[in-house]
């Protein structure tokens, strides 16, 4: 065995190939099954894409590398459980590009974190983290109030996310901007917005110009509310 | 070819790439080290992220990891391979000076634009892949260029072998390439736009996401650095490799198994169990060919112990290997899904990260680097091995501040989160385990420091070894490339 090693010992090519098949066989034996197995993305109700002030929304939670401090996975343990609520479900982060799982947890879980705290306290929240927990660790994104959400690209942003599969309609990118202002507006007239994006969590705003707080805070409320878990038994959750 | 190979005369090596990528990789170490240390503190004290987008803990985080996997690791791996590749083949580089320099100078434009971009809030989003899809087809480009010299390289070989430290180059190279095209597949939101958004979503996301995280430690972090150790180790000990045999087992065992590994980094989630226990699995198999590695460089030694006294560059080789066999041991058993249970989302698994960055991967890199300098700049010695010593000693002891208070904070978290008192209920709020760790997070900075003061006496040690008039060889040197008549160990 070692005498025929030769053979690749003193041809690059073949030691390239060797290696290529090699490393090949264990990711596609893991990877590739995850996009054909049917269960693997459990079929259960309530699931639907972002809208488009939570769309904007996960973008800057993206952006500012939230999800280095804080998980949004809630594993299959007692005390996650209890803690945090139903253990996380692959269907519901179906429509996230990309995911926010995250690896270390600074902060708590975030995976459902949607109506726990009141709209009001996340914005103070995330303007001084210290205020409000005084022992948070958390930087102060105070920033966020302070800059108006740039419009102009939604729609492309949207048409880039029905490209990788998400199921957004012609006429929910033709409402995108209206969609977007309504969310950030209790005054406005909200129920096309919801009749699209059920669920949907109208913030304060401040009656001028929707912010990126606006849009985070909007993002936050809604995270693990979509499924509802009392519809849905174990069996549909077997993957 | 102008340079064609003359086996009877020596060969002139292309050194002059080599060097630039040695002194980036000193610069960027210290960058690592130091936007480590504050970003540590900025976990001590949260006052220090100054509430400014660009100075808070998230957009810095991708810097510091980037700077030292990709940019510190990234310079000693280019630099090294191409310096070794040419030894053990006894050939010049192929594709003449120019493509030297452009990989060169294209990986260092690499690593500005990474980390440019994410103090400006480009981030796709992924750990350890951050960079946005134009930086990323950027990469791409100096990374084919960079195949093509290696591999160009190798076929010109006079050797009639190709050396064990080259295959694990050749695996790096060509594996990486791999898991940086398949993981970073996405579509921008326009061509103007640096935003673009994955086109995997999810579940199946996290486990592309998390085959390529794993095996950019796996073949970055490990496969390429073990070529540095196959190398540097038997030469520093001017031995030759302990086991042939023993090479091929751990080199084939090694790139088949680490592949699989990935799916540990999801236990419990929502990824099926069949994955979980497939990842799992091959985790605790691939102990195996870590530690037959381990044991082949570090048995290389044999019969030149004694140069750990006199050779502080072996003293951090040979260091750098005993850590390596301690990582992989601590990985696989944190792969276990019950002990994952407790050690995951803590920071046990930020002192696993660092046991191997610190203690193998720049503990190697350093090895090579205090071997390297005396011989591309053509030094009699290093200009003091006493400096050499107290890096040694001061790196080491920050180290294992680093990890022994990582391992309290990560199990005390971990043990606090799954508390239950005698009610039943939750004993601990969230906060309380943030409270708790704030000790260990101001002893895990102070290792930090140690470290980063070891790495500051290294670059001065370096820098007056090639400027101080003490360390000149007695004959003059010859112009522009050093010239190594003593071939050592090339094919072993």
């Amino acid at each position: 065995m070692f005498i025929r090693h030769e053979f690749f010992e003193k041809n690059a090519i073949l030691l390239l190939i060797g290696t290529l098949i090699t490393v090949a066989i264990g990711g596609i034996v893991e990877i590739v099954p995850l996009f054909t197995i049917e269960t693997t993305v459990e079929h259960v109700e309530g699931m639907r894409p972002y809208s488009p002030l939570e769309l904007r929304g996960r973008d800057i939670y993206v952006r500012e590398g939230c999800y280095l401090c804080h998980s949004q996975q809630i594993r299959a343990l007692r005390d996650e459980v209890e803690r945090y609520g139903h253990y996380s479900i692959a269907a519901e982060s179906m429509y996230d590009h990309p995911f926010q799982w995250g690896s270390k947890r600074i902060g708590p879980d975030l995976a459902r974190v949607g109506g726990k705290y009141s709209s009001d306290w996340h914005y103070a929240h995330l303007k001084n983290a210290q205020e409000v927990v005084p022992e948070s660790l958390m930087p102060h994104y105070a920033f966020l109030a302070e800059t108006p959400i740039d419009p102009s690209d939604l729609e492309d942003r949207m048409r880039t996310l029905r490209t990788v599969g998400l199921p957004y309609t012609d006429e929910d990118i033709a409402n995108a901007k209206a969609d977007l202002v309504a969310q950030a507006d209790p005054n406005a007239d909200s129920a096309k917005l919801l009749a699209r994006y059920p669920k949907a969590n109208i913030v304060p705003g401040n009656g001028h110009a929707v912010t990126e707080a606006d849009a985070l805070v909007a993002y936050l409320q809604m995270l693990g509310t979509l499924v509802n878990f009392a519809d849905t038994n174990t069996e549909r959750l077997q993957q | 070819m102008a340079d064609a190979v003359y086996p009877e005369r020596p060969v002139v090596y292309n050194d002059a790439v080599v060097k630039k990528f040695v002194i980036a990789t000193m610069f960027w170490g210290i960058v690592a080290f130091l936007v480590g240390v504050y970003i540590a503190a900025e976990l001590a004290w949260p006052s220090l992220n100054l509430g400014l987008s660009f100075t808070n803990f998230g957009r810095l985080r991708p810097v510091h990891t980037s700077a030292a996997i990709f940019a510190f690791g990234g310079s000693a791996l280019l630099g090294t391979s191409l310096y070794v590749v040419q030894r053990t083949s006894r050939a010049r580089l192929f594709g003449g000076e120019a493509l030297a320099d452009f990989v060169f100078w294209g990986y260092q434009f690499f690593i500005v634009m990474a980390a440019l971009s994410y103090v400006m809030g480009y981030s796709q989003g992924q750990e350890y892949a951050e960079p946005e899809w134009h930086i990323d087809l950027w990469l791409t480009i100096v990374w084919v260029c960079y195949l093509l010299v290696f591999l160009g390289t190798v076929m010109k070989r006079v050797e009639p072998h190709i050396y064990v430290a080259n295959w694990f180059t050749m695996a790096f190279i060509i594996t990486v390439a791999v898991l940086h095209i398949t993981n970073n597949v996405a579509v921008p939101i326009s061509w103007y736009s640096a935003k673009s958004y994955t086109v995997y979503s999810g579940v199946q996301n996290a486990l592309v996401q998390w085959w390529y995280g794993h095996n950019a430690v796996g073949f970055f972090l490990t496969a390429g650095f073990l070529g540095m150790m196959y190398y540097f180790i038997p030469k520093a000990a001017n031995r030759p490799v302990y086991s042939y045999r023993l090479s091929i087992v751990h080199f084939w065992t090694l790139i088949f198994l680490y592949i699989w590994a990935g799916p540990h980094h999801l236990h419990w989630t929502a990824l099926p169990d069949w994955t979980q226990t497939l990842g799992m699995a091959f985790s605790i198999m691939l102990w195996m060919p870590s530690w037959g590695g381990m044991i082949n460089g570090i048995m290389t030694l044999s019969g030149a112990w004694d140069k750990l006294r006199t050779d502080p560059g072996l003293r951090f080789s040979v260091t750098a290997v005993g850590f390596y066999g301690m990582s992989t041991f601590e990985g696989p058993v944190m792969s276990v899904r019950d002990v994952n249970a407790l050690s995951h989302y803590t920071d046990w698994t930020i002192g696993h990260v660092h046991s191997g960055a610190l203690g193998w991967v720049a503990f190697i890199t350093f090895g090579a680097m205090y071997y390297l300098v005396p011989v591309l700049w053509g030094r009699r010695a290093l200009y003091s091995t006493r400096l050499a010593s107290w890096h040694y000693w001061i790196a080491t002891m920050g180290i294992v501040l680093y990890i022994v208070s990582m391992w309290v904070a990560g199990i005390m978290e971990g043990l606090m989160w799954r508390a239950y008192d005698k009610f039943g209920f939750l004993q601990y709020s969230f906060v309380e385990s943030v409270i708790a760790v704030h000790p260990f997070y101001v002893i895990r900075m102070l290792g930090g420091v140690f470290f980063l003061i070891g790495g500051l006496i290294m670059v001065y040690n370096l820098i007056r070894t090639v400027t101080s008039p003490t360390t000149e060889l007695p004959r003059p040197n010859l112009a522009g490339s050093s010239v190594t008549p003593n071939l050592g160990l090339a094919g072993v």
